[in-house]
Formats: structure tokens, C-alpha cells, sequence
């Protein structure tokens, strides 16, 4: 019994330390477009035909519940009537993972 | 030291080409690219590679390209592996930072086909069963309708290179893609990236399976086209 118990907290939290932050997510999967400042300027966006959302403005940003950027994050752009060149995520990260980036860009923008 | 052992088993077990490809790769590609599986199964386990998974290069890669890149390899990824790891804030947008981009190490016509040899034969069960022979139907499109579905209907574009110098610099250049690689991989491996590695830069895109169709048909009508141009 003791054993087990002790090998379930091990999985509880050898499980958390293995959870990926969401700077560690932006980084490795918004960047490429959306930059390492989160302005829009990512590496990619010379030839892509509609920019990238800057991420830290409160403007371009604010106007978006929670719910929608989870929905975007997910789904892509399509899924709110925007641009195909912004991706699904849904099958890199789990659902609390892009909890997390909402309220992570919710930081970069200053707003909501 | 247990490595020793399982390298004069190999060595002892193989006949003396195989073993010699064997011993390349442990010795001078290790270091850099997974030679056995599983791929990275977290971000933290990916930060640590330093080159792309080759422990499925059997199921991936086409012989002649393979060879010929070896003695001769040139860069694949403009903005480098991990592109996250090689880009710096530029004037008007990230850029890659060239500086930090290293020449792949070359090997001898004779050694890159030793290592070829031993590379094609690496083929994990689980990963096969992904890849069904003749998932690429074949058949042909132009490229201009097959640019419309790269770019406009799925935007891929965004990440890859269709010709040098134009398109997303944070994945491979796609426009020598189908000389690289066998088309019913790209098929498996477009249907469903995650499957093949969950974690790297590239989204599933729930492509409708015709339009894969259409998008391996528009790779290799570009790879095509790169070789008339060489
Ligand atoms: C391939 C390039 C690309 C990548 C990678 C990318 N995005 Fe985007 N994103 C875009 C583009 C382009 C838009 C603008 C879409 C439009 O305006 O129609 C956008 C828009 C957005 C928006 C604003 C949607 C709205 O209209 O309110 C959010 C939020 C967002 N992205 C989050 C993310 C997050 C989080 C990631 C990483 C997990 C990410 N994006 C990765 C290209 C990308
Ligand atoms: C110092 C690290 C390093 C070493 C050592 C190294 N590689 Fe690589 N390899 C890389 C990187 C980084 C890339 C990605 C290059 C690019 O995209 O331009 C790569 C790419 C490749 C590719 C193409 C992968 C793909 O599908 O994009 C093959 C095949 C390959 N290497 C084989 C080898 C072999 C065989 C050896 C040993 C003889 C070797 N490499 C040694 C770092 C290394
Ligand atoms: C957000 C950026 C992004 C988008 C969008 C994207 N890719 Fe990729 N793609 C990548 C990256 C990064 C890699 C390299 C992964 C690695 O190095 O392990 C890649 C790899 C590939 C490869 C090579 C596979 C391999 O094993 O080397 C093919 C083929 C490919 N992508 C096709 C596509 C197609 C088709 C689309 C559109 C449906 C697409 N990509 C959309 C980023 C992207």
C-alpha cells in the first residue's frame, strides 16, 4: 500500500515538472511567426500574404474574449473567420497547455 | 563499455560493409541525431536535439539523395535546427542568425555509402505501419494549382520555401522535398506530423486526404523542376 502510494505522488510529480510552460511553448511554436517579442515580426513573415496579430498590442488584442483565443489557438484561424496561415495547435498541445498561452498573451498584451 | 560490447556484437554478427556503416554512425552521427526511437516526446526533450531524428530514415529518406547529400550535404533549414535556437531580432523582423549556422560534416564517397546503407535499413515496426505502399496515388498538377493548395487552402507556405528565397524560412525548404524523401512517407507524414514526431514546430493542418494528394503530386512536379534548373 505504502509503495503505492508513494510511486503515485512520483508520477504526480515527476507529471508536473514535465508540464511545459507557456513561454517555452510560445517560443517554440509562435515565434517563427509572431517573433521572439511577440510583435508580429517572426522570421517568417517576408513572404506570408497576411501578418501575423502583434501579440503585445492591447489594441489589436483586447477585443478578443478568453474563449476566443483558446478557440484560435486550437483550431486556427479559420475557426473564427481568419486567416488560414495562422495554424491549429490542438494537436501539439493539450487543452491546459493553451489555457496557459491565453493567459500568457494576456500578459504580452497588458489587457483583459 | 556496454556500448563496446554491443558495438563488436554488431561487428562480429554483420557482414563487413553493414558493420562499417553501423560503426559510422555511432561514432560520427550519434552525437547530433537519434538513431534509435522514441522521438522527443516533450518540449524540454526536444531542446536538447541537435540535429533531426534519423532513427526511421529507412521509411523517410530516398537512396540517391541520401548518398549524394553526404558527400556533399547543403543547408535544408535556412534559419537553422531548432530555428528557435538560431534566430535574432532583425530591423524590421526576426532574422536568422547566420553566424551560429554550422557546415554539415561531409563524408567520403565511399563512407556515405557505407552510412547510407546502414541508415536505409533503419525502419521501427510502429512507424512503418504508418506508411502504406502506393498511399501516393501518383498523377500530375501544374504548378500553379498546386501552389494554391500549398499556400492559399492550407498555408504551408508560411513555414516553407517553395523556390530559394521565397516562402517561411522556420521549416525545410520544400521544393527539393520529393527528391529527398519517398513520396508515401510525405502522404503519412502530412496526413499526421505528430504521429511521426509530437512535438517539432509543424501543426497539423487536418489537410482534406485529396489535397495531400495534391501536394505531394505539386513536391515532386517542384522537385522536378529544382533538377531541370541545376
Ligand atoms: C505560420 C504562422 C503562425 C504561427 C506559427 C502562429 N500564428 Fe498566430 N497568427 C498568424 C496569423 C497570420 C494571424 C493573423 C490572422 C488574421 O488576421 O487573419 C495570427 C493571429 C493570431 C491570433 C489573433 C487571432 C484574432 O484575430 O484575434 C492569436 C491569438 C494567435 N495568432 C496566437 C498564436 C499562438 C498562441 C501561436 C503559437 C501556439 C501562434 N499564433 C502561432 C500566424 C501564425
Ligand atoms: C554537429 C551535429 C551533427 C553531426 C555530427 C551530424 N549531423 Fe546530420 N544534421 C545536423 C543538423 C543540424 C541537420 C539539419 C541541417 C539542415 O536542415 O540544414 C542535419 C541534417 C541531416 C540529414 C537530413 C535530415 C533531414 O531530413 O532534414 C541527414 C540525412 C543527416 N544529417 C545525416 C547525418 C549523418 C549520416 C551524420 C554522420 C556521418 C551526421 N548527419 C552528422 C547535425 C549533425
Ligand atoms: C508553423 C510552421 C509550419 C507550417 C505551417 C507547415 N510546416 Fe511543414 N514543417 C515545419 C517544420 C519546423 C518542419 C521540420 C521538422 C523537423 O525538423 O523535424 C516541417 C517539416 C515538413 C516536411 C518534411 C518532413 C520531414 O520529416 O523532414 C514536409 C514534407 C512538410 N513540413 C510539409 C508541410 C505541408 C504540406 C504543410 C501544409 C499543410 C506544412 N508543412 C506546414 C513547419 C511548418
Amino acid at each position: 500500500m505504502k509503495s503505492n502510494s508513494l510511486l503515485f505522488l512520483l508520477a504526480l510529480v515527476s507529471s508536473t515538472v514535465s508540464a511545459t510552460s507557456a513561454e517555452d511553448n510560445y517560443k517554440t511554436y509562435c515565434w517563427q511567426c509572431h517573433g521572439m517579442q511577440g510583435n508580429g515580426a517572426g522570421v517568417n513573415v517576408g513572404d506570408m500574404s497576411v501578418q501575423p496579430r502583434d501579440h503585445t498590442s492591447a489594441k489589436a488584442m483586447g477585443g478578443r474574449s478568453d474563449a476566443d483565443l483558446f478557440k484560435v489557438i486550437k483550431e486556427g484561424g479559420l475557426a473564427i473567420d481568419k486567416s488560414v496561415l495562422m495554424p491549429p495547435w490542438g494537436a501539439t498541445l493539450s487543452d491546459d497547455e493553451i489555457h496557459e498561452l491565453v493567459k500568457y498573451l494576456r500578459k504580452l498584451c497588458q489587457c483583459g | 563499455m556496454k556500448r563496446y560490447w554491443l558495438l563488436i556484437g554488431l561487428w562480429i554478427a554483420a557482414p563487413a560493409l553493414a558493420a562499417d556503416g553501423k560503426d559510422i554512425l555511432e561514432q560520427q552521427c550519434a552525437s547530433c541525431h537519434a538513431l534509435r526511437g522514441p522521438a522527443a516526446q516533450t518540449v524540454a526533450e526536444l531542446w536538447q536535439r541537435k540535429g533531426p531524428d534519423l532513427f526511421y530514415a529507412g521509411i523517410k529518406y530516398k537512396r540517391d539523395w541520401l548518398e549524394s547529400w553526404l558527400i556533399k550535404p547543403q543547408r535544408l533549414r535556412p534559419a537553422g535546427y531548432l530555428y528557435f535556437q538560431h534566430i535574432k531580432p532583425g530591423d524590421k523582423q526576426d532574422v536568422p542568425d547566420t553566424q551560429t549556422l554550422t557546415p554539415h560534416p561531409a563524408l567520403a564517397a565511399s563512407d556515405a555509402k557505407a552510412a547510407s546503407d546502414a541508415l536505409l535499413e533503419l525502419k521501427p515496426p510502429a512507424l512503418s505501419a504508418l506508411v502504406t505502399a502506393g498511399d501516393f496515388k501518383g498523377g500530375d498538377i501544374s504548378l500553379s494549382s498546386g501552389e494554391m493548395v500549398f499556400d492559399k487552402f492550407n498555408g504551408c507556405l508560411a513555414c516553407h520555401q517553395i523556390e530559394h528565397d521565397f516562402g517561411g524560412l522556420s521549416g525545410p525548404e520544400v521544393y527539393t522535398g520529393a527528391k529527398r524523401m519517398q513520396e508515401d512517407y510525405l502522404v503519412s507524414f502530412i496526413r499526421n506530423p505528430q504521429a511521426w514526431n509530437p512535438k517539432i514546430p509543424m501543426p497539423n493542418k487536418h489537410t482534406a486526404e485529396p489535397n495531400i494528394q495534391k501536394i505531394v503530386q505539386y513536391l515532386v512536379a517542384l522537385a522536378r523542376g529544382a533538377a531541370d534548373e541545376k
